[in-house]
């Protein structure tokens, strides 16, 4: 593996079991406990921590891990005990910075205070709880088990347990939902004292159960304008609150913001372990097998668990690049932008005049290319125009 | 060349008409035509079994695909009768559709007799009533056979009331046969020998044969099928067509059984083929009188009429980089199908193509499968139209063939082709075909019961109702049972207007169409209805309009995108993300700027899709 020595690297590690599947997840991620061949998760860290053992090796020198990530599925569920001995092994394995971000996510019903204070023990340091909602019918129609108010208790515990940075997913736009019910969700969130808000709009991700109802015409379909309706006054109100956007869909008090997903859209370096984890080193990307059970063969075996890979050309660098720095707040720089100077010219002229690009950012030195409100509901549009 | 063994009385050119019997089989598609030929070449011994090929006289795929029969041919067959004589049997195949009357009124008038071929479980069908029409209207002989008696499904004594009743003849007179199996089909050659009148003509008078069919060949150029009337053509005449004066040096006569059999000549009353060495169809034009250069005929005889498209469409490639090869390919399509003409056409939408003649939507769509499937173009097709005649208030005539270059200015009189339409379908169906004829601006001619439950109706229609959606519409209403022919029967005044639809202020050409005044309203409605839900939302408001002249006759709109971007990008969602985005990178160019409009490709297709296609019924 490539990656100068001086490269700081970022964790994520991927727990593909949930207590139960949500309606509306397309996420890699199973129920059973037991998955046969001795593959179970009261064990399955076991193979997460040997891959993370193959990783240290094939990378030849030992590099600094400035943040690392547990997601899934719900980690939790596997316990304290699991997740911290999963950090042990990374402590092992790796030089951890002083200042290292580690964040577990976790489902309100899936911790309790003396969970919560283990993990803080273990050294977590930022949580992240999938709140979604706190109106009944739409956790029931998004087939969430929690009741409301679990979250922002769960947000209270983590906090008194002593961790700084907490976070709460929302999931706007879901057919049913009301500004209303947002803005109650909004309350609870504010409430409940996080330091960080990440807010997504409902999609419906084809082969999920949501998706089958919507095609049954059981639930109608999200509207997108709606959806853009409901952006607004989330992002108002957490701008109000004290929040300000650093991500399309991520808000955080000062010193609030995710690092780790921050590496993501700088195209930073990190290495994915667990079950259909991705992973980028400088251009190369590869993911691991999928299911938990043909990853825990191969991990077994001692082979690697890569299912694929891919070589970037300079030219999909550059545009992915573009699609993910323009996602945030600061964007991207106008020189890094991958098409020839005519065009981009007059694709910023015209992005500019219809209010999706910022035009004070293009004063700056260097020309900024950043979204306005409306440009952050048309992100995409905007990276298809630049990118042409 | 194969060697026919029985020589004599057998070679073409020297044939004694007594002997020759020209006949052709009036049959609808499916009913078994292809089948009784092949059995008729097995039984005269012409193709034995081993070289038997599954209908042996459908030469191309897509006619063999279809079971539908584009070009006649004709195939000479010795048979040796009850009486001992050995006669020559002319089987002249017909083109079995709609579109193609005048071919089949050519084949027709080769022939001295037809088989009445119908299938004895479906009845006859309206083409093939059309045909018997065109054929009595020869004076040709009719023998009427059920095919398919074989099958379990077969009303023979049914059916072969109705051909009885309709051709005036005694149920006991129909012929009753299994093609597949054979049953009755020598007792058919027999008839045909008995019944079929010998052709008559001059031996000694100037030659006149008439071309009924002309055939392109990429080795050996044009082949012309001609019937010989009077006189003779030998190998070393020079011949005239008589249309054009045009002179041609003769390469090769004979006649095909089954394969082309070169000959000395071809006699009186004689079938068979020449080759000139013509590279064009349009240089040897079915209908046309041949006769020697030297001592020619001064007289053609009747009938000849030069093919008129009747039905136009603009075809465009949907890649517009392929336009070269579009060009080339109607080049080389143009060789063998005299009928299809086309000239180059711009669109504002659509970008560079050619408007196209044709001559009725069979015609079209076969044209276009054979350029996507030949040429493996991809296309777009403009909804049919018809052609108008448009008479401006200050006495300017013009011809329009393409709704967009209809005048906007004072129109005093528009005409449009109307047609006759039969329409055979079982009773129960009449009420509501009545009334579909009658909405499409029909007028009843007659009604005829052909059995009790089978009804034939008689309409004069506007071509343009035809072309629009009347087959689809048939086809549903009748379930499928209904069966349809149509001729052109001149033309007609209507009260026509031009509704042209706009995108965001702007006229989309490709979407003009010409309509009566009393259905462009709810012509326009549809349209804008259509590409609210087919053109993706933009970064503005975009109406739809459709309007007659600057009056807006309905309206839609397209409100403004608001959003346009994923909720979620996180690590392992960025390479699929950039792959959507390649993707959709693609797409763009694939889109068409309709000012400041985009609108897909995928837009106008659906859009200009008004029904399916015609089918073959």
């Amino acid at each position: 593996m490539t990656l100068s020595p001086s490269t700081p690297l970022s964790l994520y590690v991927h727990v593909p079991f949930c207590a139960s599947r949500c309606g509306y997840c397309d996420f890699n991620t199973y129920t059973a406990t037991e998955l046969g061949n001795d593959v179970t998760r009261d064990t399955f860290h076991e193979h997460l921590i040997t891959e993370i053992h193959q990783a240290a090796q094939r990378l030849a020198d030992t590099h600094r891990v400035d943040t690392v990530f547990v997601g899934g599925g719900t980690p939790t569920l596997l316990g304290a005990q699991a997740l911290n001995r999963l950090l042990a092994a990374i402590r092992d394995d790796f030089d951890i910075a002083a200042d290292v971000e580690i964040t577990t996510e976790a489902n309100p019903d899936s911790v309790d205070p003396r969970m919560l204070e283990d993990l803080k023990q273990g050294g977590f340091t930022r949580i992240s709880f999938g709140m979604q909602s706190s109106a009944p019918h739409v956790l029931a129609t998004l087939e969430r088990t929690h009741t409301p108010g679990a979250s922002s208790a769960a947000a209270k515990a983590a906090r008194a347990a002593g961790f700084e940075h907490v976070n709460l997913d929302l999931i706007y736009g879901t057919p049913g939902e009301t500004d209303d019910d947002l803005n109650r969700s909004l309350d609870e969130v504010l409430e409940a004292g996080v330091d960080h808000v990440s807010a997504y709009s409902l999609i419906v991700e084809p082969g999920t159960a949501l998706a089958r109802r919507v095609q049954r015409g059981e639930v109608p379909m999200p509207d997108d304008d709606i959806a853009a309706d409901r952006y607004e006054l989330i992002d108002e109100r957490l701008t109000v609150a004290g929040f300000d956007w650093y991500e399309v869909s991520n808000w955080a008090k000062p010193e609030g913001q995710c690092r780790h997903n921050i590496a993501y859209w700088r195209n930073a370096a990190w290495w994915g372990i667990g079950p259909g984890a991705h992973s980028h080193l400088e251009g190369r990307r590869w993911w691991n097998v999928k299911h938990p059970h043909t990853y825990a063969q191969r991990v077994s075996a001692n082979l690697s668990p890569m299912q694929d890979e891919e070589v970037l050309t300079p030219e999909q660098r550059a545009l992915e690049n573009l699609m993910l720095g323009l996602r945030m707040k600061a964007g991207v720089a106008l020189d890094a932008v991958p098409t020839n100077d005519d065009a981009i010219t007059d694709a910023v002229t015209e992005l500019t005049d219809q209010g999706l690009l910022d035009p004070e950012s293009l004063e700056h030195e260097p020309s900024m290319l950043a979204l306005t409100r409306r440009g952050r509901l048309m992100a995409d549009h905007v990276v298809r125009t630049l990118a042409v | 060349m194969t060697h026919q063994p029985d020589g004599g009385a057998w070679l073409p050119g020297a044939t004694d008409p007594a002997v020759i019997r020209n006949f052709c089989i009036i049959a609808h598609i499916d009913h078994g035509k292809s089948t009784l030929a092949d059995r008729m070449l097995q039984i005269t011994g012409v193709v034995d079994d081993r070289a038997m090929r599954a209908q042996y006289l459908d030469r191309m795929d897509i006619e063999r695909e279809r079971g539908i029969t584009i070009k006649s041919q004709a195939v000479r067959l010795p048979y040796q009768a009850g009486d001992g004589r050995t006669y020559v049997l002319n089987l002249i195949d017909t083109p079995g559709h709609v579109d193609f009357t005048y071919e089949v009124s050519r084949s027709l008038a080769a022939c001295e007799g037809a088989i009445l071929l119908v299938d004895a479980a479906q009845g006859i069908e309206a083409q093939t009533l059309a045909n018997l029409y065109l054929a009595l209207e020869n004076e040709l002989q009719i023998i009427p056979v059920l095919n398919k008696i074989d099958l379990p499904a077969a009303q023979p004594e049914k059916y072969a009331a109705e051909l009885a009743h309709i051709i005036g003849c005694d149920p006991e007179d129909v012929l009753k046969v299994s093609a597949k199996t054979g049953e009755g089909v020598a007792e058919l050659l027999q008839t045909v020998v008995e019944l079929i009148p010998a052709p008559i003509g001059q031996p000694d008078a100037p030659a006149r044969a008439m071309i009924f069919d002309s055939v392109y060949d990429t080795y050996r150029g044009v082949v012309t099928y001609v019937r010989v009337v009077d006189g003779r053509i030998g190998t070393r005449d020079r011949v005239t067509m008589m249309s054009t004066g045009a002179v041609h040096e003769l390469l090769e006569v004979g006649a095909i059984s089954p394969e082309p059999t070169a000959a000395q000549g071809l006699g009186v009353g004689e079938v068979g083929y020449l080759i000139t060495g013509v590279k064009d169809v349009r240089q040897s034009r079915v209908g046309d009188t041949i006769t020697t250069a030297n001592k020619g005929a001064t007289e053609p005889l009747g009938g000849y009429r030069d093919p008129k498209p009747m039905v136009f469409s603009g075809l465009y490639p949907i890649d517009g980089s392929d336009y070269p090869i579009l060009r080339d390919a109607l080049d080389r399509l143009k060789l063998n199908d005299a009928a299809l003409n086309y000239e180059p056409e711009t669109s504002l939408a659509l970008g560079f193509g050619f408007r196209c003649g044709f001559l009725g939507l069979l015609h079209l769509e076969i044209v276009r499968e054979r350029l996507e499937r030949e040429f493996n173009l991809d296309l777009i097709s403009t909804a049919p139209n018809v052609v108008y005649d448009v008479v401006m208030e200050d006495g300017k005539e013009l011809t329009v063939t393409n709704p967009s270059e209809f005048p906007d200015g004072k129109v005093a009189i528009v005409t449009e082709p109307i047609v006759k339409a039969t329409v055979i379908l079982p009773s129960e169906f009449v009420g509501t075909v009545m009334e579909l004829c009658q909405g499409r601006r029909g007028t009843l001619l007659g009604m005829d019961y052909l059995s009790e439950d089978r009804v034939e109706l008689r309409y004069t229609l506007p071509l343009a109702e035809i072309v629009f959606d009347f087959f689809d519409q048939l086809k549903s209403r009748t379930r499928g049972y209904a069966s349809l022919d149509y001729e052109p029967s001149g033309e007609q005044d209507a009260d026509l207007v031009k509704v042209d639809i706009l995108l965001h202020g702007d006229p989309v050409d490709a979407f003009s169409a010409i309509v009566h005044k009393d259905k462009a309203y709810s012509y326009g409605v549809a349209m804008a209805q259509k590409l609210k839900e087919l053109i993706p939302r933009q970064q503005f408001e975009v109406p739809i309009q459709a309007a007659i002249g600057s009056r807006i006759i309905a309206r839609e709109n397209i409100r403004a995108i608001r959003k346009d971007v994923l909720a979620k990008c996180y690590g392992g969602d960025v390479s699929r993300k950039r792959k959507l985005l390649e993707k959709q990178k693609e797409g763009k160019k694939r889109m068409k700027m309709v000012g400041r409009v985009e609108v897909p490709q995928e837009a106008f297709i659906a859009a200009l899709s008004t029904s399916e296609p015609a089918g073959k019924k």
